[in-house]
């Protein structure tokens, strides 16, 4: 596919230096690689084979990381029977990345069954990557049969309630959360009050201009309720983060890529290492897609995001597996 | 197993027990004891289902993700069902038992016993 060269953008109608048409551009191509800066206000979008053009000074980032999502170690189902295989792919990918990445950030759904056999080898293999600390957040299927125990022994030491935490990283506020525990007949993901008064602690004392990154399982904005991609009292969280000037939220759970700007808040979802699932209501459940075996690399991917100070957000950068 | 179930039916019978309701010696005595609700696509198969009090209820997984059966009282609660495994429970009280699985909760089911 051919991005052409016209990627500036064209109209600003809201003064808010967001075109739709060229988000919405940036959108379709985040699927297939594309970095999205926003610079001063102004979100611009490249595909990945544009990266050479941006000048170097542009590109560089004082604080690089990566994102990774639902490893889901263990599934051996048919969309995917080698998901060590696949993570693998997703360590050279880190491994080949042109500015090596601080730490990096598990998504959740790090294992399949939360056996400890999974997640022992999701471990052990990121030991090769070139960023050795990694910050985790259970998804659903890290917290089986015993409430997350286990997933907190092993990834959540000094964390706060269910697993919640926050941290600094050269001047960046991250805020890890945890929206599948305790989860309601019929409902959505949960973060629940103590998580939610906790937050709204964590963020009182910080200046409105720094930056936060915000990391969960379960997206926290509503994608597809029918399927559950949402989480019930995600509004009353980001509702203490609406004073700040950039806001980024990243999320895992419905292995595939999305993105939206809502104000001052980035969202936006990570492809899986393991299997892809359908687009919202594209198929009867949301279960695991299976797609001929030369495509599903395509699909599945990991997330760097750079951060550069004076910026007015944090540019997030897709790459697929295959 | 034909053998000895007519053996222990009739050793009941020559103890003189209580009257009992026979049944049918086919091999489907398992299968109208129990009622199967399957898990696929997401969904519990029956969603509502009527059962007669003191029966059992099996689900069972045919999707590629695991899921749980969990009651919304807390009355009972299936291990991670992962594709093939399966789940039984006994119903000895009539009443209306809601349900769900505790991983996906937009999956919801109701079992009946009266």
């Amino acid at each position: 596919m051919d991005h052409g060269k016209n990627d500036e953008i064209l109209h600003d109608h809201n003064h808010d230096g967001i075109d739709r048409r060229g988000f919405l551009k940036c959108m379709a191509w985040a699927g297939t690689g594309a970095l999205c800066l926003i610079q001063g206000g102004v979100l611009q979008s490249y595909s990945l084979s544009r990266l050479p053009e941006l000048k170097e000074k542009d590109a560089r980032a004082e604080l690089s990381f990566v994102q990774i999502s639902d490893s889901h170690m263990g599934f051996n189902k048919a969309a995917n029977t080698d998901v060590v295989g696949t993570f693998k792919a997703a360590i050279d990918k880190i491994n080949a990345l042109p500015s090596p990445p601080a730490f990096m950030l598990h998504t959740g759904d790090v294992s399949h069954l939360s056996r400890p056999e999974e997640f022992d080898t999701v471990q052990q293999m990121l030991k090769s990557a070139s960023a050795k600390d990694v910050f985790y957040v259970p998804g659903e299927h890290d917290v089986i049969d015993d409430d997350g125990q286990q997933f907190r022994e092993r990834f959540g030491k000094g964390s706060q309630g269910a697993g919640w935490y926050s941290f600094d990283k050269k001047g960046v506020r991250f805020i890890g959360l945890v929206n599948v525990m305790n989860l309601k007949a019929g409902g959505l993901g949960n973060l629940g009050r103590e998580q939610l008064e906790w937050l709204e602690k964590d963020v009182k004392h910080l200046s409105k201009s720094t930056p936060i990154v915000v990391f969960a399982h379960i997206p926290l904005w509503t994608i597809y309720p029918d399927w559950g991609w949402g989480t019930e009292d995600s509004a009353q969280a980001l509702s203490y983060l609406k004073h700040f000037g950039s806001v980024t939220v990243l999320n895992g759970h419905i292995h595939q890529i999305m993105q939206k700007v809502e104000g001052n808040i980035t969202f936006h979802t990570a492809a899986s290492t393991a299997f892809p699932q359908p687009k919202p209501g594209a198929a009867p459940s949301p279960g695991p897609m299976k797609v001929p075996a030369e495509q599903l690399r395509g699909l599945l991917g990991i997330t760097n995001v750079n951060y550069r100070r004076g910026r007015h957000g944090l540019a997030v950068v897709d790459s697929s597996l295959g | 197993m034909k053998k000895l179930l007519l053996a222990a039916l009739v050793s009941i019978v020559v103890a003189g027990a209580a009257p009992i309701l026979l049944p049918r010696v086919d091999g489907a005595l398992a299968d109208n004891a129990v009622t199967e609700i399957k898990i696929d696509n997401f969904s519990f198969t029956p969603a509502n289902a009527t059962v007669p009090v003191g029966s059992q209820v099996r689900w069972v997984n045919r999707d590629d993700i695991p899921h749980t059966v969990a009651s919304d009282d807390g009355l009972f609660k299936s291990k991670a069902l992962d594709t093939d495994d399966q789940f039984t429970y006994s119903f000895t009280k009539p009443g209306t038992y809601r349900y769900f699985c505790s991983l996906h909760p937009k999956m919801t089911g109701t079992i009946v016993v009266k």
